[in-house]
């Protein structure tokens, strides 16, 4: 099933064996994300959303960042363009190279010529980049002015090729029309086109098709992958969806409250999970032929507060793998903040990694025990109650 | 006696066995579209358009399909929050469709419904535990005293703390907003649980939860589920069979596994190889559908998924294909493999 168990790739896959395996290239990342800190201003203090993220994507690769609500992975993407809304947001340290430069402390008129010409952004919400006074044209005409100075006939004649492309039928006539006279679906595709037509170097994509019907997310997804194939740009992928990252990703990182907790080659990281949160995710969700009868694994608990996180182990109270240590181990994972170290070709930030076979308890079967009350699923973070 | 509480400690429950517990016949729910300068008709959304199928007591159908497919709306005119447009709807052997507002207001103890979004489908101003009180009281069922007995036992089935019936909705996370909404639901102790998208608001982790909670109460309360969702890897894991909707009607339906293993409609197959895998070595390298479902208010002539069909022949665009037997299909009433597909047979 899941873990170590899984059979040799099937013949003819030794193609995208290739790709995932592939080693970084050595020199300077496009993208370096080193030691990322932000905070927002609430009544309760400050909250640690991103409390030391590092990371980096190369040009071809791509990066995912998973994790569930409120792990850090949007604001960690929306730093990059400096789109955190401050206040209440607020930089609290690290450093964010694209190509070398640093771009937290970089004057506002320079990182708007990087934004929307080397990197760009796409949303879960297509609203957030579409503009709804202005027809489609004249949003992908100001792409193509700002980025290639194209304008007139062939920039209407390169917008209506990105629309078809993107897979929207009758280009032509639908580059007048307004946002809100298209479909969900369709304005997911106007906002990747815009985003593809500038041809970035970097494309940042935060949960783009999480909104969308599966088939046409196959699309989406398919289209990344060949406008990555084709310029060569670095893509680094924000989802919860662990089929998206398994689709999309060479690399991922998992984050938890605010931190990276484990990074390794995506095939690493589903066939051999280091951290127990990897696993129990990896785990939760119900696999191909898996049915009622056995109940899935879960993760217990909630996501500590970030206003005040706990100093050992973020994820110490919910560990399933924890309960088995002994007590002065168990003590440790409290006591002590477990760095982010190498292992074996990844990084984990675990003072226990798992080894291979342990798998998360599974609840007692269902339909027993119904009466003992499960007090696991506590309140969210930060509401003040116990 | 109408007001005793009953299936008070899950004890009695006797509600296995194979027989129809739901049975709808060609239902429709059409929406009117107006326009033109005085505002008249113009047109219909059908939303529902001509669904049949039986449901079992005691097991789980997974409804699913795209948005916009009318599960939702299909789900809702079952339970009559919608009133049909045609067609019926029977519930033990009585039409809900023609039923009177009496009628149906007494139904309603049978069929109960979980909604998808846990934050908005509880009233913040009342307490968790009026919350779920409230349809014991609506339905003037037992004391104050019992009625309060019964919520504290219903959180305790649903995994939460009897104690905590005095706090308000939004000291709760998602998971346990869900679990609420789980106890209300079974307040009323009824057969029939409509859940339209359940766990699609939760993160994973939290999901499951919720999905063990769900099987565990079907198993002990003998529960009927329709479970709506747009999540088949969800679907399949919950489910024991499955209808695939595809604007407003039913593609395919039958026992999970085999719809899992041998999808018929091309439709279906589609739907099924667009589900990203967890698992890295099973990458796809051709987009399985093109293109997206056309508009409700003016669906294609024929089958109306022919457009973007690889397998369409010219036929295909005269006339929609009946449900029917899938060669190799159980005959056995609620174990039928149906499609709706001339080619279902040779593709």
């Amino acid at each position: 099933m899941t873990g170590g168990g899984r059979g040799p790739a099937p013949a003819g896959d030794a193609a995208a064996e290739n790709t995932l395996t592939r080693p970084p290239e050595p020199d300077v990342a496009l993208l370096e994300i080193d030691n990322l800190q932000v905070g927002f201003d609430t009544e309760d203090g400050l909250l640690r959303a991103v409390d030391g993220v590092s990371c980096q994507v190369d040009g071809g690769r791509t990066l995912g960042v998973v994790g569930e609500s409120g792990c850090g992975k949007s604001v960690t993407a929306s730093s990059i363009l400096r789109l955190v809304p401050s206040p209440p947001g607020r930089m609290l340290g690290g450093e964010i190279r694209f190509d070398g430069t640093d771009i937290l402390s970089l004057p506002r008129e320079e990182l708007g010529r990087i934004r929307g010409r080397e990197i760009a952004m796409i949303f879960q919400d297509p609203m957030t980049s579409l503009n709804p006074v202005f027809t489609v044209e004249k949003q992908m005409g100001e792409v193509l002015r700002l980025r290639f100075d194209l304008t007139g006939e062939p920039a209407r004649a390169r917008a209506a090729e990105m629309l078809s492309t993107v897979g929207i039928a009758d280009a032509r006539s639908r580059l007048s029309s307004y946002p809100h006279e298209l479909s969900g679906g369709m304005k997911q595709r106007v906002m990747i086109a815009m985003a593809l037509l500038s041809e970035p170097r970097l494309l940042i994509a935060d949960e783009p098709t999480t909104a969308l019907d599966v088939t046409i997310q196959a699309q989406i997804l398919h289209l990344i992958r060949e406008m990555q194939a084709e310029t060569g740009a670095a893509v680094l992928f924000i989802t919860h969806d662990m089929g998206v990252v398994a689709e999309m990703c060479d690399e991922v990182a998992v984050m938890y409250a605010g931190r990276v907790v484990e990074q390794a080659g995506v095939i690493e990281i589903y066939e051999r999970p280091r951290h127990p949160y990897t696993k129990g995710l990896l785990m939760s969700v119900p696999r191909k032929g898996q049915t009622k009868d056995r109940a899935l694994p879960t993760i217990e608990g909630v996501v500590p507060s970030l206003l005040e996180p706990p100093k050992g182990c973020r994820f110490a109270d919910r560990c399933w793998h924890r309960k088995r240590l002994g007590e002065a181990d168990r003590a440790r994972c409290v006591d002590e903040d477990p760095a982010l170290r190498s292992l074996e070709g990844g990084r984990v930030a675990c003072h226990f990694p798992l080894k291979g076979d342990e798998t998360p308890p599974v609840e007692p079967p269902p339909g027993a025990g119904l009466s003992d009350p499960v007090t696991s699923d506590g309140p969210p973070p930060g509401t003040g109650v116990e | 006696m109408a007001n005793e509480l009953r299936g008070g400690n899950g004890q009695e429950v006797e509600r296995t066995g194979g027989e129809l517990i739901l049975q709808v016949e060609g239902l429709k729910k059409y929406y009117p579209v107006r326009g033109g300068v005085l505002g008249g008709k113009i047109g219909d959304v059908r939303a529902v358009d001509g669904v049949s199928f039986t449901m079992k007591r005691g097991e789980t159908l997974g409804l699913v399909g795209e948005s916009g497919c009318g599960k939702s709306t299909l789900g809702r005119t079952v339970m009559r929050l919608e009133d049909p447009t045609d067609g019926r709807v029977l519930f033990e052997g009585q039409d809900l469709a023609t039923a009177s507002r009496q009628e149906v207001f007494q139904v309603r103890r049978e069929i109960q419904m979980i909604f998808q979004d846990p934050y908005s489908s509880l009233n913040p101003r009342m307490t968790v535990g009026e919350i779920v009180r409230e349809p014991l009281v609506v339905h003037r069922l037992g004391t104050r005293e019992e009625q309060l007995e019964r919520v504290r036992h219903l959180f305790e089935v649903v995994g939460l703390e009897g104690r905590m019936i005095h706090r308000y909705p939004h000291e709760f996370s998602g998971g346990q907003r869900q679990r609420i909404g789980v106890a209300r639901a079974l307040a009323l102790d009824p057969q029939l649980v409509i859940a339209d998208e359940p766990v699609s608001a939760l993160d994973v982790s939290v999901q499951s939860q919720v999905l063990n909670l769900l099987a565990g109460l079907q198993r002990e309360l003998g529960l009927t589920y329709l479970f709506i969702s747009h999540d088949l890897s969800v679907v399949e894991y919950i489910s024991d069979s499955i209808a695939i909707m595809y604007l407003g009607r039913i593609v395919e339906k039958g026992p999970v596994r085999r719809v899992f293993d041998m999808p018929t409609h091309p439709y279906t197959r589609g739907l099924l190889k667009a589900i990203p895998q967890p698992d890295p070595r099973k990458r796809r390298d051709a987009v399985p559908l093109t293109g997206e479902a056309p508009s409700p208010v003016s669906p294609p002539p024929g089958c109306p998924f022919h457009p973007r069909c690889p397998f369409a022949v010219p036929e295909c665009r005269e006339a929609m294909p009946p449900l029917d037997l899938v060669q190799g299909s159980s005959e056995v009433p609620g174990e039928e493999h149906l499609a709706a597909c001339i080619r279902k047979d040779e593709i």
